[in-house]
This record gives C-alpha cells, sequence and structure tokens, in this order.
C-alpha cells in the first residue's frame, strides 16, 4: 500500500503531461464548425461573370458540389490555386466560387490569369453569406452533399495530399450513398 | 537645411500613415443613446473575433469584425435580444466565439475542475494535519510519523 502512495503523484504527473500534450499538436486556428451535418444556408447572389443572373442554394440542389470560399486579396487562395485547377480538370465534383468581399474586376482578371477552376461563382460582397456559412478566414471549403447537407468544412487551402486523403474518400462515399 | 526639413517632414506623414491601423476599431455607427451604446459595447466584448482570436469583437480591426459588429448592431435595431444575438454567433462559428463559455455537458470539467482539484487538496490537507495532530499526542516517541507524510 505505501508503494502506491508513492507511485501516485507520478501517475498524477503522467495524467497530466498526457492531457497537455495532446493539445500541443492541434491547430488553434482551426475551429470546429457547428454547421457540419447540418444544411447549408440558404443564399442567392449575383454571379460574378454576369452580374444580372443570379445563383444559389435553390439552383445548385440536387448534386453535391464543393464551396470554395476565396477572394483576390487573400493569399493563400492563390496558394491553393493549382490545387482547385487540377481538381477540376479530374472532373471530381463541380467547385462552385464564393467570391468573397472583393473587387469584381480583379476577381475577373485573377481567374483569366491563373486559370478558372469553378463550374459557377457567387458575388458576396457583403459578406452576409460568408458570415451565415461561419466563415473567419479565406480560404474555406465546404462539401455540400446532393441534399443541401454540409458534410465537411476544409478550413485552409486544399492540398493535392488534402485533396487525395479527406476529400476524394468522402466524395465517393456520397455518390456511394447515392445509388 | 531644406532637404532636412523636407526630410522631417517626410518622416512625419509616415508616422502618420503608420498609425492608421492601429487606431481604434471605430465604425461610423449611429447610437440612438447612451444606453443603446452600452449594451453595443457590452455584447461586442463578450464575442471573440475569430480572425484573430484573442481580440474580442469591440477591439478587431479585421475586416470579418467589422462585418459582424453591423450585424449585431442591426440586430440590436431590429429588437432582438442579447440571447437571440448570441445564438446567432454560436449557430454559425460555434462555443468558441463566446468568452464567457456556457455551462454545459462539454464544460463541466472546465466549469467544476478547478474546484474538484481544490476539494481533493483540502481532504489531502485535512487528513495529513489529522493524522500529525494524532501521532503528536499518543506516539510522541516515535520517529514513524515524520516518514509517513509524503
Amino acid at each position: 500500500m505505501k508503494f502506491l502512495r508513492y507511485l501516485l503523484p507520478l501517475v498524477l504527473f503522467l495524467g497530466l503531461s498526457a492531457l497537455l500534450a495532446s493539445g500541443l499538436g492541434k491547430d488553434p486556428r482551426v475551429v470546429p464548425s457547428p454547421l457540419v451535418g447540418k444544411p447549408a444556408p440558404a443564399f442567392d447572389l449575383p454571379t460574378l461573370r454576369d452580374p444580372a443572373r443570379r445563383a444559389g442554394s435553390a439552383t445548385l440542389a440536387g448534386q453535391p458540389y464543393l464551396l470554395n470560399v476565396w477572394a483576390t486579396w487573400c493569399v493563400m487562395c492563390r496558394e491553393e490555386h493549382d490545387t482547385l485547377m487540377s481538381l477540376s480538370r479530374s472532373k471530381l465534383i463541380p467547385i462552385v466560387g464564393l467570391d468573397w468581399k472583393d473587387d469584381h474586376p480583379s476577381a475577373l482578371a485573377w481567374l483569366q490569369q491563373l486559370g478558372d477552376p469553378y463550374t459557377e461563382i457567387v458575388s458576396d460582397d457583403d459578406g452576409r453569406v460568408a458570415i451565415d456559412f461561419g466563415v473567419y478566414g479565406a480560404p474555406e471549403t465546404f462539401l455540400v452533399d446532393a441534399q443541401g447537407v454540409i458534410r465537411h468544412k476544409f478550413i485552409g487551402p486544399l492540398t493535392p495530399g488534402i485533396v487525395e486523403r479527406e476529400l476524394k474518400p468522402r466524395v465517393a462515399a456520397l455518390r456511394a450513398g447515392a445509388k | 537645411m531644406m532637404r532636412r526639413r523636407a526630410c522631417l517632414l517626410a518622416l512625419l506623414v509616415l508616422v502618420q500613415v503608420a498609425c492608421v491601423p492601429f487606431a481604434h476599431a471605430i465604425d461610423p455607427l449611429e447610437f440612438k443613446d447612451r444606453a443603446e451604446e452600452q449594451r453595443f459595447q457590452k455584447l461586442t466584448r463578450e464575442l471573440r473575433c475569430l480572425v484573430c482570436q484573442n481580440q474580442d469583437l469591440a477591439d478587431s480591426d479585421a475586416l470579418l469584425a467589422k462585418d459582424l459588429r453591423r450585424e449585431v448592431f442591426e440586430m440590436m435595431r431590429a429588437g432582438k435580444s442579447d440571447g437571440e444575438i448570441k445564438a446567432f454567433m454560436t449557430q454559425r462559428y460555434g462555443d468558441f466565439v463566446l468568452y464567457n463559455p456556457p455551462v454545459q455537458a462539454n464544460t463541466w470539467v472546465l466549469w467544476f475542475g478547478p474546484l474538484v482539484v481544490l476539494l481533493l487538496g483540502a481532504a489531502v490537507v485535512v487528513r495529513v494535519v489529522r493524522r500529525r495532530a494524532g501521532s503528536a499526542t499518543d506516539t510522541n516517541d516515535t520517529t514513524a510519523a515524520g516518514v509517513d507524510e509524503v
């Protein structure tokens, strides 16, 4: 019994160390979204390419898509762009762009220069739709299923590795579930 | 001399420009009265800016914080209660936006953990003190008491 009593501080210490160590590897910038598993907020916005036309959750319903929040003022979005281009070429899933509080001519110039991976782009000039989606820093990407439910949120730039490991299996699961 | 003066002027301009981003986050919001302004200040101090995580909405200069302040202001004008405004924020950004975390199942350890540790410590102290008092009165001549207490 006495032996156990001397061991107790060591056990407490190891327990506390394990608890603190588990927090070390976490990125404090990644805040889990309460919207995952819930229907995507309804939105209806003018499209970037033709501001007279509108698009939104109603026109996009019926098939899974990625909603990619980007802007020309966002440095990481530029880093992400190549991944979006190759993702678009692979025709895995349609990518819808939400151009967040951006200057329209710059956005169009960006797409002309770097390529356009989007099947549809809507302009969120006042940032209200981004707030509804709980966006706090571009780029963020939402995986929305055919029923309009948010299945996953990617915070930060997509990379080929993330596409391979985290996006492809999820899209495959969605397609398998739909059949 | 002229050159030096020009340099000084340029420096002054530079300093002023550099200081602009550090000015307080002030939006052109028109408050009806002092009470409304105080309510707005209190609310935005209780909400976290997720862009610069250790700043509240009232203090942050981030673009998003500005948008969210506008959102809070408009909800206040629309007659929403503080609870409704906070619910609007947590539905979108999660409990992390609240500086004052709610008491619920997943925060029990956070709220009551320190109290539990305090009680455990107090229990240990009480036990040690009692034993020491006991050993001091009836086993005055043994030295074992000193070894026991860790």
